[in-house]
């Protein structure tokens, strides 16, 4: 019997039971659609995630000190970072494009009847580059007044919104940051809130030499918190970051890795930590899909062992007209295959359609896993021939004599 | 004339295991049928008729003695084998027809045909509608078997037992089902098949119907008690007869 003859047998005979046929596919269409849904969210998601550490600065490099340990005590973080050290990869560096140090302090922010809780940031004009913060309206500080260890100040919009409640302009108002007061000459555009969720406009940035000289409340005047450092692309981030170990352990003395007083970070890592957390999500989430996916076999499985049965005539009839054992065998495995194949057809568009749905909703960018849909197809096939199998046997053994006596 | 002999058997036996007795459904048995010949099948139940009409119809083996269909000595095939014997040499008609519901006529009728790769769709449906014709039943070629009367899906499954033009056509009580007219009517079809050269094998328990085939073979306890030549009736008389009978009843 051909292959034609044979597809076109097993159709006619699911058509019989429109209903029933339907059924049985649901199972496998629930679990493909799902499958498609969790592996093309996890990718949309991961890509989202990608994008918005990349617009923080995918080629950023964070250079902290190292906590310190006195007497096997952890003193929290130390203080191995100072201004030798940022002249040093000003001067020495040939994959650093931007760099600037950052000391910050808690402050009490106050203008006029309004006051604010923030964080006050001593950075240099490179920090706006390496962040990718934009001045909205007003100016960066300049190298001039980092110089002079001038009272100067820009502001994130959150600040300005907690300031500033009569709508004035805040470029060239003073505010009180304890005690010191501080000239407003720029406002950051907007950014929103990153990944974690922290709010990236409660921010106020100074010149880090104002922050060390004036604000008492930072324990070493000549330490920074951090070193940012920007390389001129992602791909040479990694050298920047051989680069400044390089030079921070000869300028440190440093001869056993193990004992480094720094911690370099890039983004590339943040992002392959965070990469590896999604991807897992997305593996546990696909498992469970599979479970419904066994649930459907299972499903296709009764229903072929009910067929079977129920035709006993007709598989009676067919042998005694001369289909052979293996044309039994074909005809109802066919059948299970396409009844799965079939679901699984409807169970992908299902699962794009509700992929894209999702995915547009959530803002993330629309992701379909082409490997996805290759699987599901090669996983319906499979699960057809594996749960239709056993009924397919139990019907091409049967004896012909019997078969047609079955009533 | 003398004609080929296309079913030889010799001293056929068949023993079932029955718990732990056997019972021999056949006890020797021993006959030919001719090319031509219009045989029918008698024995009460029990007798045996069905096991050998089983081993006619190479759906069973027997347990000893041969059995020869057109040349082809049956007891050495395998089970593939015997399935392309049954799909080329042999056509069943069985008491309650067998025919795929839901499927139209000609559909059940090109079924032998499905199992056959020797012969392509274009000729398959030739051969189709020639074996319709030949039942009389053209006009209801795309019917569904719900659809048809008894009688009718009968020259249905009839249709279906010629198409594969095989040496023997097998009925297994192929009247059991039907009223007196119509089972005259199907006598009938199968008096023309017959004359047109068909070698036909008919069971039955019905005396009346055996008296319009050639031969009569009869059987008891699986040995063959009888085995003679009748005067063959013409079928289409006795319906004429018996419509006669029905219109003085009715008046």
């Amino acid at each position: 019997m051909g292959i034609l003859n044979l597809i076109k047998i097993s159709l006619t005979a699911l058509a019989r039971n429109k209903g029933r046929s339907f059924l049985t596919m649901l199972g496998i269409i629930i679990g493909i659609a799902s499958v498609i849904v969790m592996v093309s969210l996890g990718q949309s998601s991961t890509q989202s995630v990608r994008s918005e550490l990349s617009s923080m600065g995918s080629n950023m490099i964070m250079i902290m000190p190292s906590h310190e340990r006195r007497g096997g005590v952890d003193v929290g973080s130390g203080n191995s970072l100072n201004k030798k050290d940022l002249k040093l990869l000003k001067e020495n560096t040939k994959y650093v494009q931007y760099i600037s140090p950052s000391v910050s302090t808690g402050a009490q922010l106050v203008f006029g009847a309004n006051n604010h809780s923030g964080s006050l940031q001593g950075v240099s004009a490179d920090y706006l580059e390496i962040r990718k913060y934009a001045i909205a309206s007003g100016i960066m500080f300049t190298e001039e007044q980092l110089k002079s260890n001038a009272k100067v100040c820009v502001i994130g919009q959150t600040v300005v919104d907690a300031l500033f409640t009569n709508r004035e302009d805040p470029i060239g108002q003073t505010i009180r940051c304890g005690r010191v007061p501080m000239k407003v000459v720029g406002v950051l555009e907007s950014k929103g809130q990153n990944q974690m969720g922290q709010d990236q406009d409660d921010i106020v940035l100074a010149p880090y030499t104002t922050v060390m000289t004036r604000f008492s409340g930072n324990k070493n005047r000549d330490n920074f918190n951090m070193i940012f450092v920007s390389a001129p692309s992602e791909a040479e981030s990694e050298m920047a970051a051989t680069e400044i170990t390089y030079l921070l352990r000869n300028s440190h003395n440093i001869k056993n890795p193990d004992d480094d007083d720094f911690d370099i970070r890039t983004q590339e890592e943040l992002l392959s930590a965070m990469s590896n957390v999604m991807q897992l999500l997305t593996y546990l989430l696909t498992a469970i899909a599979a479970i419904s996916l066994i649930v459907g076999g299972i499903g296709i499985m009764n229903i072929m062992y009910v067929t079977v049965t129920e035709r006993t005539k007709e598989i009676g009839l067919r042998m005694a007209i001369g289909a052979k054992r293996k044309d039994v065998m074909l005809q109802f495995l066919s059948e299970s295959v396409i009844l799965s194949l079939l679901g699984g057809i409807i169970g992908i568009i299902i699962g794009v359609i509700l992929a894209f749905v999702v995915s547009s909703a959530l803002h993330w960018p629309p992701a379909i896993s082409q490997a996805a849909i290759g699987a599901s197809f090669l996983v319906c096939v499979a699960t057809g021939v594996f749960f239709g199998w056993y009924p397919a046997r139990k019907a091409a053994n049967m004896d012909p004599i019997t078969a047609l006596r079955y009533e | 004339m003398e004609q080929e002999e296309i079913i030889q058997i010799r001293d056929l036996h068949r023993e079932f295991l029955v718990g732990s007795e056997t019972v021999h459904a056949l006890n020797g048995v021993s006959f030919s049928i001719r090319r031509g010949e219009f045989v029918s099948i008698m024995g009460t139940s029990g007798s045996g008729k069905s096991t050998l009409l089983n081993i006619l119809g190479c759906l069973d083996k027997p347990s000893s003695g041969e059995y020869i269909i057109n040349g082809t000595s049956v007891n050495s095939l395998n089970r593939n084998q015997l399935s392309t014997l049954r799909n080329r040499q042999i056509g069943f008609v069985f008491q309650n027809y067998n025919l795929l519901a839901r499927t139209s006529a000609i559909d059940n009728v090109q079924l032998p045909l499905m199992y056959n790769s020797e012969i392509s769709a274009k000729e398959r449906k030739e051969r189709a509608i020639a074996a319709l014709e030949a039942v009389k039943l053209t006009g209801r070629m795309n019917h569904l078997p719900n659809q048809l009367s008894g009688g009718q899906q009968q020259r249905v499954a009839i249709a279906r037992a010629i198409v594969n033009d095989p040496v023997i056509i097998l009925a297994d009580e192929a009247t059991g089902n039907l009223d007196t007219r119509t089972s005259y009517e199907i006598m009938t079809l199968f008096q023309e098949l017959h004359s047109k050269g068909k070698t036909i094998a008919f069971v039955t328990h019905e005396p009346d119907i055996a008296t319009f085939t050639t031969r009569t073979i009869k059987l008891r306890d699986g040995q063959i008690v009888l085995d003679e030549m009748n005067n063959q009736c013409s079928a289409a008389e006795a319906l004429a007869e018996y419509e006669k009978n029905m219109k003085h009843t009715m008046i």
